[in-house]
């Protein structure tokens, strides 16, 4: 017998056969949604607080000062001296968000990135009430490598973007593309438990608010 | 009436011989040793503290924890009763994605499994994230055996294996560890180690950071475990926090996860509950900082090799036992050991296995069979503080309780134990005896020179009673003897 075949009918003896106990109805009567709707200024204020929580920074701005935000971003992260070529974009980022003369991610051996010192991406989703954001791989948000190697991360996330809840976070995503769920810098408790931001991924987050 | 379920035959527990499921000695006796370690203590008080406060906080911000509790449980139990179709469902799920799924009857199939995964690949050196399962298993003494290089990622791990010693909690395996005494195994074991780095945990995990980064990046296979499997879309997630497991999960060319067949969940919906509950439970965040999902393989991004071994190892034997089977709802957040007065003073080690606490006294002993860890059903004063802070509400005083019985039945001359409460059944029953009886205890303060309690130097078989316990001393009169005395008159 295959161990597939005897995993499997291990587990019909363990049940008891033919007798086995139904499965119980799922009762899910916790919060759904957070009743707010998507981009309610109170979800962006809440996502601001959760976000820095994690001592991550925010820049909020209008739509219409995104490009000069994500330099200030990138100011915050490398100081001001750094040059486009530092900086890496994801290939689906909006043009007219992309800091002049930096590179945009192509089919290189992703350990390349690692020369570089940050990258900007947008998000999927954003979830306020734990200060998460969701990158599904899309070309907006790029392969999974491009958020993680460089030392300094720059998310772009627009107001429509932010919902309330885990529950709703979720819903929006296709668990079929590659996600990277992100609250925060890289931490570790594991050292008397005491948290210290930065280990092996990106040191710095610093998440750019549109609407916000 | 479950008691007769029990140890069904046919459902084999976990091998002996291979992987950290069992203890060299009794819990009583590690402990022993534990107990009189005041570092260990220190180390254990400050952190447990630490992480209990966080956990409160985080979990008091939610109105609807115990419905997401609640949702939690049933949701197991549910995929518990239809597991073998769950399965079956990821499996299909996986492979249409382009991943290979294999079935691991026990640790030394999935053992073997794995070093001819990895030996196909013509690398030396394996990454590893941080995983219970290949930790129950001893994979990574299996890959060594093959002459493989393992390298431990995760920072806790890290310091555990390149100290030589062995993991003492599910979350944060170093936690007997101080800053001084981490400080202490880089500086020894880190090639090229800064000489001037101090305790500051910030430098320590910057160390650890250097010391592996050249490794994710020439890494060509790694293996991980996986905290969730969803059957619906054949999903894998692994939650963690500093990054190491994006990039065992993200750079190399191979990838190989080992779940134990409980971590399936059945719908992509049911995370919404799950990645609530986890991370205030473990670490008291509102969200740990990385959660990465993968499905099979996606072409440019990540592995373009993905194998999943579905473990067994005495899960089945888990799953045969009514009462039992709860345990396997486990979704290992550590909360907890956190809270056991027990575990914060014993220490991890003194359980033996790889599963300590609360959780591990009823996991290690079920998956092993109850005889192979015998001491562990008693490794608890039953306060239940395990039961309240649980994020899939198990029971797990009731499943304690439960394995006693079961540990007592299975003996087939009465201990000591049990002829003294059988004695002290028949004189309970009869008052003349009773009170002889009391008198006769009453010799006992012969021994104790004035002392409230007994010397627990007793000889045997009372010193099975005395070595954990203090016995008072009987008192001068008994209590009907001083009621009689006042009322008399």
């Amino acid at each position: 017998m295959s161990a597939r075949e005897e995993v499997l009918g291990r587990i019909r003896q363990a049940l008891g056969g033919e007798d086995r106990t139904p499965a119980p109805e799922v009762v899910r009567d916790y919060r759904l949604t957070d009743g707010r709707p998507a981009g309610d200024a109170e979800l962006l204020a809440l996502l601001v607080d959760r976000v820095e929580d994690y001592r991550a920074t925010v820049l909020c701005c209008s739509p219409a000062e995104v490009a000069a935000t994500v330099r200030a971003a990138l100011d915050r992260g490398l100081g001001t001296g750094w040059a486009a070529g530092d900086v890496v974009v994801a290939p689906g980022l909006a043009a007219e968000w992309r800091p002049a003369g930096c590179d945009v991610d192509d089919e290189r051996p992703a350990v390349q990135l690692a020369e570089r010192a940050a990258s900007v991406t947008a998000v999927a989703v954003a979830i306020a009430e734990t200060g998460t954001l969701v990158l599904d791989g899309s070309p907006a948000c790029g392969r999974r490598a491009l958020s993680l190697l460089p030392d300094c991360l720059v998310c772009v996330v627009t107001a429509d973007q932010v919902v309330g809840s885990v529950p709703e976070g979720l819903a929006r995503l296709d668990p079929l593309r590659p996600l990277t769920m992100v609250s925060g810098p890289s931490a570790t408790s594991d050292i008397e438990l005491q948290r210290v931001e930065g280990v092996h991924g990106p040191r710095t987050l610093v998440v750019v608010l549109v609407g916000g | 009436m479950t008691a007769v379920d029990l140890g069904m035959p046919g459902l084999p527990t976990a091998p002996r011989g291979v992987g950290h499921l069992r203890g060299t000695q009794s819990f009583p006796d590690a402990a022993r040793g534990a107990l009189r370690n005041g570092q260990l203590r220190a180390n254990l008080g400050h952190a447990t503290s630490t992480i209990r406060g966080k956990r409160a906080a985080v979990v008091g911000e939610l109105p609807d924890w115990e419905q997401l509790r609640a949702a939690g449980k049933a949701l197991k139990t549910a995929t518990m009763a239809r597991l073998d179709d769950h399965l079956e469902e990821l499996e299909r799920q996986v492979t249409a994605r382009g991943g290979v799924v294999h079935w691991a009857r026990d640790a030394n199939e999935a053992n073997e499994i794995v070093t001819r995964l990895v030996l196909a690949t013509g690398t030396s050196e394996v990454v590893k994230v941080k995983s219970m399962a290949t930790q129950e298993i001893g994979l990574n003494e299996a890959l060594e055996g093959a002459g493989l290089d393992v390298f431990e990622t995760d920072l806790a791990e890290l310091i555990v294996q390149l100290g030589e010693d062995s993991p003492s909690h599910i979350l944060v395996p170093a936690i007997h560890k101080n800053r001084a005494e981490i400080r202490e195994i880089f500086a020894r074991t880190i090639p090229g180690v800064d000489p001037g780095l101090t305790d500051d945990p910030r430098q320590l995990a910057m160390a650890a950071r250097a010391h592996l980064r050249e490794r994710f990046l020439r890494a060509r296979v790694a293996v991980s475990g996986a905290n969730f499997g969803v059957a619906e879309t054949g999903t894998l997630t692994v939650v963690e926090s500093e990054g190491n497991g994006r990039m065992c999960l993200t750079l190399p060319e191979t990838l190989i996860t080992v779940m134990g067949i409980e971590k399936v969940v059945p719908t992509w919906r049911d995370l919404e509950v799950f990645l609530q509950l986890l991370p205030r439970s473990s670490t008291g965040e509102r969200m740990n900082p990385y959660t990465s999902t993968w499905a099979g393989v996606t072409p440019g991004d990540g592995p373009q090799e993905f194998h999943l071994v579905l473990l067994d190892n005495g899960r089945t034997a888990v799953l045969a036992d009514e009462v039992g089977r709860e345990a396997l709802h486990c979704i290992r957040c550590s909360a907890c050991l956190n809270v056991c007065p027990v575990y914060e003073r014993a220490g991890g080690h003194s359980y033996g296995s790889v599963y300590p606490g609360p959780i591990g006294a009823v996991l290690s002993p079920m998956l092993t069979g109850v005889e192979d860890n015998a001491s562990l059903p008693y490794a608890s004063s039953l306060c239940g503080a395990c039961y309240d802070v649980c994020p899939v509400a198990i029971d797990i005083p009731s499943i304690l309780v439960h394995l006693r019985g079961e540990h007592v039945e299975a003996q087939e001359r009465p201990t000591a134990e049990a002829v003294a409460f059988r004695g002290l059944a028949k004189a309970m029953s009869h008052p003349r005896l009773w009170h002889l009886a009391q008198r006769g205890a009453r010799l006992g303060r012969l021994f104790s020179r004035g002392r409230p309690t007994l010397p627990n130097a007793l000889p045997p078989p009372v010193s099975g009673w005395t070595r954990s316990r203090d016995l008072p001393t009987p008192p001068a009169k008994t209590f009907v003897q001083q009621w009689t005395e006042e009322h008399r008159s």
